[in-house]
């Protein structure tokens, strides 16, 4: 049995630190990272390392993100954690973040979204050079396109309002974390319902496993893919980042 | 089944009721209702510039105290600056032939790199209602864009907008620009955006950072007066 929680993403709900006593580390996620998440620890056999989760729904009410990751931070060291870390980017909480994160002495994963440490740095403002006029999906964001933005943004009662939101976009960038059919099926769906340029970047789990390693001090993750399946994470042999490991 | 809201009829009310009737119109992002409430106004002979600070202008600004506040969001906002739109695309061509004269003119426009547009959109709607020329030079601006506009319209005031932190230091580029030109203190440089606060405007050498489009209206025609004041000593 690992330590790792299961997550309720679907509904957006806060789920609840599962597995109580048994991690000494906490990553407090974002709900719309929870799968890579999980995929990545339960993979690597990172079994000191808890997972929860904030609601995915703050990914469209931003200002929500700071105190909710506080009260998240502070309920997690109640519960006797040694260390918490953040799996946020700034995403859109403009510093606010960082300000709550310096206070409680917590550290985040690098970047301004998660579509950053998703593709990688470099290859983030490549695309973002290139095409300044893009909107990024993930598998996350692809499969509750419908909720999340059309819904979201009020597009659903109010189609009027896309020229608003969308008419200065070009294309979609999908980033795709899996190989899943469906999401991409979604995210072609999503481009076309908004009139945009679709485009397809495989970015796998490896720079995301990059800047969860970094950021909760571990040696380099190995990522493994294979096309049509749920990715597999293994530790870098020799890795001394098991200790307290349950 | 009994309809949950009851069809109120424009024109039967008041003007004090009417107006107020706009604001909630407004709120509630009722485009139709904005248009036939200003006619009715201007019907009843209340001047255009009467019918924009009243019922439009004070309309918006209670949306975005309500935006500010986090009782609003986006949706909301931008229905009610559509239906201000279509109040607006009335009142232009009364005020542009009664030859109201422009309080100053403002040169804005979302920077290089950034193509988000719907705060600078609502912040020129602004500066238009409070009696500004607008000049927007839309999305993408870079500093010689920014250069030529200034040159071309000579505007009292220059705006700039981002929402993302990796474009809002091009502000300060655009800034330097002017200095290089020994341009600066022609002109009032005012900023904003969401990743934006005070102490950046500060940083960047702007003249007043704008948190909001209602913020941004008040601080161009205060800071403009002022100008003036100070020139006419």
């Amino acid at each position: 049995m690992t330590g790792v929680s299961s997550v309720d993403v679907a509904n957006g709900s806060t789920p609840e630190v599962t597995a109580k006593g048994r991690g000494r580390v906490l990553v407090i996620g974002c709900g719309a990272l929870a799968n890579e998440m999980l995929a990545l620890v339960r993979a690597s056999g990172l079994r000191d390392i808890d997972v929860t989760c904030l609601p995915a729904k703050l990914h469209q009410r931003p200002a929500g993100i700071p105190e909710a990751a506080r009260a998240k931070i502070r309920a997690g060291r109640e519960q006797g954690y040694e260390r918490v870390f953040v799996a946020y980017a700034d995403c859109g909480t403009y510093g606010t973040l960082d300000t709550v994160l310096d206070e409680e002495g917590v550290e985040r994963l690098p970047g301004a979204h998660c579509y950053e440490f998703y593709s990688g740095p470099a290859a983030f403002e490549a695309m973002t050079e290139a095409e300044p006029a893009t909107f990024f999906l993930t598998d996350y964001l692809a499969r509750n396109f419908e909720r999340l933005v059309i819904g979201g943004l009020g597009i659903d009662r109010h189609p009027e309002l896309v020229p608003m939101y969308f008419g200065n976009y070009r294309r979609i960038v999908y980033l795709a974390q899996s190989d899943d059919p469906v999401a991409l099926t979604l995210a072609r769906a999503a481009a076309d319902r908004l009139g945009l340029v679709f485009e397809l970047r495989r970015t796998g789990l490896a720079p995301f496993a990059t800047a969860m390693a970094a950021m909760t001090g571990r040696s380099a993750l190995t990522v493994v893919e294979a096309p049509g399946a749920h990715m597999r994470a293994s530790r870098a042999a020799g890795a001394g980042d098991a200790a307290g490991a349950a | 089944m009994a309809n949950d809201y009851e069809e109120i009829d424009l024109e039967a009310l008041s003007d004090e009721e009417l107006t107020e009737q706009m604001h909630n119109d407004l709120y509630d992002g009722l485009k139709d209702e904005i248009t036939k409430g200003t006619n009715i106004l201007l019907g009843r002979g209340w001047s255009a510039s009467r019918v924009l600070n009243e019922a439009l202008v004070e309309g918006m600004r209670i949306v975005g105290i309500d935006f500010r506040d986090g009782i609003l969001f986006v949706p909301e906002v931008l229905l009610a600056a559509n239906s201000m739109k279509a109040g607006m695309a009335i009142l232009r061509p009364i005020l542009a032939e009664t030859g109201v004269e422009s309080i100053g003119k403002v040169v804005i426009g979302t920077v290089k790199g950034d193509i988000h547009d719907i705060g600078k959109n609502l912040v020129g709607m602004m500066l238009e209602g409070a009696g500004f020329e607008v000049f927007d030079l839309g999305i993408n601006t870079d500093a010689d864009k920014f250069m030529a506009a200034l040159e071309e319209h000579k505007p009292d005031i220059l705006g700039m907008s981002a929402l993302l932190t990796t474009t809002m230091p091009y502000m300060k580029v655009v800034i330097e620009a002017l200095k290089e030109r020994g341009i600066r203190d022609k002109y009032i440089v005012l900023v904003g955006g969401a990743p934006l606060n005070e102490e950046f405007g500060k940083a960047i050498g702007a003249d007043a950072y704008c948190r909001d489009a209602a913020v941004a209206s008040e601080t161009a025609k205060a800071l403009v007066l002022e100008r003036r004041a100070a020139r006419g000593r």
